[in-house]
């Protein structure tokens, strides 16, 4: 699904991402740890083409897209999504407004089905995110990309600031957009998770997790290790490998 | 109404025929010719198809289906008003001039809201005369469908004076939705409308002024409430399409106990519009409250002052102003002046929020990564900036004035 190759990226004049390269196969739930400033959100971002990151070098395929130069809403209209840590709110635009927009105006009830799956349905006349709390903006994000559907869905930090409660619902929302009720055969949808703590592994299954430190993915290994590895750890280890 | 009374008005508003207005451009009168009489019409469906596109660009509902009453005027006549069946007896809506004639009690009326001799454009309504409506809610009825008026001009570089009187007899509500419009060949020319109401105790309304001028087009609309007791007034202005110049600034004196006054604005400045848009509310009687909210976008080489003056008169009063501005173009030029008064009134609560700023990169790369192309994302969040919600308005007129954003916003934004 996603091959990125050799991607070299900055943000401003800081070079940030100094050489990644990366497979995830159509199914396949990767989680992303590191330090903080090592990389991680920039990652999901310049996948998504936030215009702030600026790609120097490398190429970023999507099903064998080049999608390396092409911008955010080309690239969520070929099937990629974005769940943002700090999402800004927009004032005089209601929730179900945007919903339907992002669906591809699909109908009210479909609507309105995705927003109680993630108990977003008090939420739909309010203004987008404004004066929603860590939990509220998390669900609203998923609520989004319940609307969204993409095949590629990049995860940054969907645990922090949330309750235990939120978490659950949470995890079982993204798994339905990671489509973990299809057998395992059938599976299709892939996801990048950005997690600091790992306890959204408590509620999805991930199939393979990178550490990224310094903008090089220094390790990989099967999300219990790598988790086992910084809880026992932290971050020490790693940084001897990169 | 007496004849010496009026010819008081007209000795006053002669003394005032050169004077210029507080803020605005001057505008010479000689330019521009009296408008003149047209005929009848048979109903609002029987206008000409250019004359009605602009009537409802600017509001107005020419099936009447979902409005109770209706007077529209062409330029110097009244060509059509109607009350609906069901509404009749409940509501009045007559020219101006035949109430004149028709109440003496128009005295306690006429000229008691604006002043006549306030500058050259009231004195000039005052000497030439030329309709505008009556409208008169009767005491106690709740008038659930808007009541609609529509003021035209379909000469080019004409001046239409109205004189238009409002009021809401104690314990009534309503919805007024008045347009102002030309059709596509008028280019130029000058609207002078002056607006008196009087809410009475216990009444309410929601008044909507819908603009939709020429590029060459001035406009000077006078405007002034005077508020009883326990009475609400709500005064809306929505202004989409250029203009080459309007300035105005309607007041509300809420002179009795627990009067209340909100109004708000949406200006989109295009060209080189020169919009000079405020409100004043005076806050003179026990435990009144008042609000003055304004949406500006300023594009091309536009101009707008947003002004807006507070001024309390009482301790036990309260009132906020909150204007907001997003500059469109490096040519364009906004100006927020908001000015709060404590006149003598050591307990007032003024207060005021003001700013203006770019549309937000992040809030359009957000929507973006949601699929949205950037000039569809900047449209959203401009429409959302424009919120319509600040109107207060009943959701059947709301959406429908969020539907005239909306198209003006995919033929101008």
């Amino acid at each position: 699904m996603l091959t990125i190759k050799n991607l070299y990226a900055q943000v401003g004049n800081h070079l940030i991402l100094k050489g990644i390269n990366l497979n995830i196969n159509d199914g396949e739930v990767v989680i992303l740890m590191g330090p903080n400033g090592g990389g991680k959100t920039t990652l999901l971002h310049t996948i998504m083409g936030m215009p702030k990151y600026k790609i120097i070098d490398g190429q970023i395929l999507f099903n064998n897209i080049d999608i390396t130069n092409l911008s955010p809403d080309e690239r969520a209209k070929l099937g990629i999504g974005i769940m943002f840590q700090k999402p800004p709110y927009i004032r005089g635009i209601n929730l179900k407004e945007l919903a339907s927009i992002i669906s591809g105006h699909k109908d009210k009830k479909t609507i309105e089905n995705y927003a109680e799956d993630i108990d977003m349905n008090d939420y739909l006349e309010r203004e987008v995110n404004f004066g929603f709390s860590g939990g509220e903006l998390k669900r609203s994000e998923v609520f989004q990309l319940l609307c969204q559907n993409p095949k590629l869905i990049l995860l940054d930090e969907p645990e922090s600031g949330v309750d235990i409660e939120n978490i659950s619902l949470i995890g079982k929302n993204l798994n339905k957009l990671l489509g973990k009720e299809e057998k395992i055969k059938d599976r299709v949808k892939s996801g990048i998770i950005v997690t600091h703590t790992g306890y959204i592994l408590d509620y999805i299954n991930a199939n393979k997790g990178f550490i990224l430190i310094d903008g090089k993915i220094v390790c990989e290994g099967t999300p219990n290790d790598i988790l086992e590895e910084v809880r026992k750890y932290g971050y020490r280890r790693c940084q001897q490998c990169k | 109404m007496q004849i010496d009374l009026l010819q008081k008005y007209k000795d006053l508003a002669r003394t005032a025929i050169h004077k210029k207005a507080s803020y605005g451009i001057d505008i010479d009168l000689k330019m521009y010719e009296d408008a003149s009489e047209i005929e009848d019409y048979k109903g609002l469906n029987a206008l000409p198809a250019e004359i009605k596109e602009a009537a409802i660009l600017a509001g107005v509902d020419v099936s009447e289906k979902n409005r109770s009453g209706t007077y529209m005027q062409i330029d110097h006549s009244v060509i059509y008003n109607k009350i609906m069946e069901s509404y009749e007896n409940k509501i009045e809506i007559i020219s101006v001039n035949d109430a004149l004639k028709k109440f003496p009690e128009m005295e306690k009326y006429w000229w008691q809201a604006v002043n006549v001799d306030q500058d050259k454009y009231t004195a000039n309504a005052e000497l030439k005369p030329m309709h505008g409506y009556f409208i008169r809610v009767l005491p106690g009825m709740k008038i659930d469908r808007p009541i609609q008026s529509c003021l035209m001009l379909q000469e080019n570089a004409k001046v239409q004076n109205v004189h238009n009187i409002i009021i809401l007899e104690e314990g009534a509500e309503a919805q007024i939705i008045t347009g102002c419009a030309v059709p596509p060949k008028v280019k130029e020319g000058l609207h002078i409308g002056i607006s008196e109401f009087f809410i009475k105790k216990g009444a309410k309304l929601t008044f909507t002024m819908i603009h939709n001028w020429a590029e060459d087009f001035h406009v000077r609309p006078r405007s002034a409430a005077i508020v009883e007791e326990d009475a609400t007034f709500i005064n809306n202005y929505v202004l989409l399409k250029p203009v080459k110049s309007i300035q105005m600034f309607p007041s509300a004196n809420l002179i009795g106990k627990n009067a209340k006054a909100q109004f708000n604005s949406i200006l989109y400045g295009k060209n080189d519009s020169h919009i000079d848009v405020g409100s004043k509310v005076i806050l003179t009687g026990e435990n009144t409250a008042g609000q003055a909210v304004s949406r500006a976008i300023v594009d091309d080489s536009a101009t707008i002052f947003a002004r807006g003056t507070l001024i309390g008169k009482n301790d036990t009063v309260k009132a906020h102003l909150d204007c907001r501005g997003i500059l469109a173009s490096k040519n364009a030029v906004m100006y927020a002046i908001p000015e709060l008064v404590a006149d003598k009134s050591t307990h007032a609560k003024l207060s005021h929020e003001a700013a203006i700023g770019p549309i937000g990169e992040e809030e359009i790369e957000y929507l973006m990564a949601r699929g949205l192309p950037k000039d569809e994302a900047v449209t959203l969040i401009t429409q959302g900036f424009m919120d319509t919600k600040i109107l207060g308005l009943p959701e059947m007129l709301e959406s429908s004035i969020k539907e005239m954003i909306n198209k003006t916003g995919k033929d101008t934004m």
